[in-house]
């Protein structure tokens, strides 16, 4: 699991690439919470675009991240999901406390 | 109803393999013509039944994980994910949404998602002789299919 990330004006970007899994997940907090440790943002985006799959591993990481930003009093977007992925997190009822954008067909 | 063709596949519960298992699955449901949502349901229940199996079937150790597949003649696909670990000490109690006994990576929804995603799902568990959880989905015929 590759990940970039942007940092500016309060907002950080992490844009991830690759399939989130259980042997990608624990690795995956841990770079994120990091990143947000490091730039303390207002605003973190998760950019999904390139993340080809996603499975109940990815629910435990958007709940990590959205429970550091919640501490820093900052708020977590989530990009760019799959209907793949959107279907696994409507499963959860994450959406109805984290901010998701995307296409939905 | 009857088989019209099977596959079979053993791995060692490492975490690399959850991808290996989940992509034989989609390479084999191809055959069936999903569509890319079918697909994407197949894959998602098959990597967290052998996710399942990794973590808690064999948490100390690297065990014996079996994939089998089959396909019936009315469209159907069979997955069977099979371990001989642990054991599932209450197998309603660990079907139940957000329970979990996994780490803090784990969301506790991988059986809900499993029974949602699927036509069927059956899981067998004895202590410490292992799991089996077998899932069934009939595919839906697509315009231009052959049947």
């Amino acid at each position: 699991m590759k990940i970039a990330t942007e940092f500016g004006q309060g907002k950080l970007v992490i844009k991830l690439h690759g399939e989130i899994d259980h042997h990608a997940a624990r690795g995956l907090i841990e770079n994120i919470c990091s990143d947000i440790d490091k730039c303390l943002p207002n605003v973190c985006i998760l950019d999904m675009k390139d993340v080809g799959f996603m499975d109940s591993s990815g629910i435990a990481v958007l709940v990590k991240a959205y429970k550091r930003m919640k501490e820093l009093g900052g708020e977590l977007k989530v990009l760019n999901l799959s209907n793949q992925s959107r279907r696994v997190l409507e499963m959860s009822g994450l959406e109805k406390i984290i901010c998701m954008e995307g296409k939905k067909k | 109803m009857n088989t019209v063709n099977y596959i079979k596949i053993e791995f060692p519960s490492k975490s690399s393999n959850e991808s290996l298992a989940r992509s034989v699955a989609a390479c084999f449901a191809a055959q069936l013509d999903p569509t890319l949502d079918e697909l994407g349901d197949i894959k998602t229940a098959v990597s967290e039944a052998v996710t399942n199996s990794i973590v808690h079937a064999y948490p100390d150790v690297i065990g014996k994980i079996s994939l089998r597949g089959r396909i019936f003649d009315d469209n159907t696909l069979e997955i069977v994910v099979q371990d001989w670990g642990r054991g599932i000490e209450d197998v309603a109690k660990a079907m139940e949404p957000m329970f979990t006994t996994g780490g803090f990576e784990r969301s506790g929804m991988g059986f809900t998602i499993m029974e949602s995603f699927m036509d069927k799902l059956k899981v067998k568990s004895s202590l410490g002789k292992g799991t089996t959880v077998t899932m069934r989905r009939r595919l839906s015929y697509r315009a231009g299919s052959i049947k």
